[in-house]
């Protein structure tokens, strides 16, 4: 995976496997303390502690060995790596029947931290693939100085939905515009709290 | 001011009134049925090897040519991860074509060629048929 939408995409395919309806997704930035975290969170049917266990390792599979299909899964072992490579922690929580939490941290300024790369983008697939999902964002970012300044931006899917009406979430047009609306707010996030860093840096 | 408040404002109320009104007329029709399904495959594997573009370049294409009757959908690993992105594309009433090796510029030719000529792009494809011997 080359950033972490890409992780945040894989891991939702998870959530959607799990029977999801809705997905929370929480990126936060917070660059005085110098940490940023990804947390995904759904309302699927969970997972019993053995199996909890058992996910993070990347020799697992919950496919169905009479099937002959063997099919390991690699996305959270991958994620756990990405994140605890670069100082962050990796977290997971479930339960059978009140869904699943998952928490990845990062140092930002590690070197090897990826970068969230196109989010907007991610939204696109997850809302073309599985229109019927409810999908809410909330991209936080704290800057330096940590006395205002900051960036709060949420997306709801069913407030889309809500000002659609009768026409469908999935139409191409209206997914071009979802992930360029968000690009444009997360871009324009990240300029205000570069200024606030600058401006502060000053001071 | 509520997330979703905060979320409608940001995405001008103005642009989503326009796109309602421009479908309230085609929406029974693409409600009734469509003519070519093309499913994405988004396993990890997919994802990894640039799924998503792909996925982005196809719908970019069917809203420049507002085209209607094509739904696109996410599958997980089809079992030949090494071939990733793969692509399934199913015209109604014909066998589906598992199309691997993608990127956006050949997802775009699938589009035009097999999706809106009808003609199967064998360069690309992999397999034809419903078979699941993977």
């Amino acid at each position: 995976m080359e950033d972490l939408s890409l992780h945040i995409l894989d891991i939702a395919e998870n959530s959607i496997n799990a029977g999801a309806t809705k997905i929370v997704i929480r990126i936060a930035e917070d660059h005085g303390k110098d940490n940023c975290s990804l947390s995904v969170e759904d309302d699927g049917r969970g997972m019993d502690k053995e199996t909890l266990l058992k996910s993070e390792d990347p020799f697992f599979t919950c496919g169905d060995n009479r099937k002959k299909k063997k099919r390991f899964g690699l996305g959270i072992p991958l994620l756990k790596q990405a994140a605890t490579e670069c100082g962050g922690e990796f977290r997971l929580d479930s339960e059978p029947g009140r869904g699943t939490t998952l928490f990845a941290s990062f140092r930002c300024s590690h070197i090897d931290r990826k970068p969230l790369g196109d989010i907007g983008a991610t939204m696109l697939s997850m809302m073309c693939g599985h229109p019927e999902i409810r999908y809410v964002l909330f991209y936080d970012i704290s800057s330096a100085s940590g006395n205002g300044g900051g960036f709060h931006y949420g997306f709801d899917s069913d407030a889309l939905k809500e000002a659609l009406g009768d026409t469908p979430v999935n139409l191409p047009e209206i997914l071009i515009m979802v992930r360029d609306s968000i690009n444009r707010a997360v871009a324009a996030g990240r300029e205000q709290a570069k200024m606030t860093l600058k401006s502060h840096n000053k001071v | 001011m509520t997330q979703k408040e905060a979320f409608m404002q940001r995405l001008t109320i103005d642009d989503l009134k326009k796109i309602k009104e421009q479908y309230e007329g085609t929406f029974a029709l693409r409600h009734g049925g469509y003519r070519a399904k093309v499913t994405i495959h988004m396993g990890t594997c997919g994802i990894a090897a640039g799924a998503r573009t792909v996925m982005g370049a196809l719908v970019e294409a069917l809203a420049q040519k507002d085209v209607q009757d094509v739904i696109i959908t996410a599958s997980g690993c089809a079992g030949f991860c090494s071939k990733e992105p793969m692509a399934t594309v199913e015209i109604l009433g014909q066998a589906p074509v598992k199309y691997c090796c993608l990127d956006p510029e050949k997802m775009k030719r699938i589009f035009a060629e097999h999706i809106q000529g009808g003609n199967i792009v064998q360069e690309y494809a992999l397999v034809m048929g419903n078979e699941n011997s993977y």
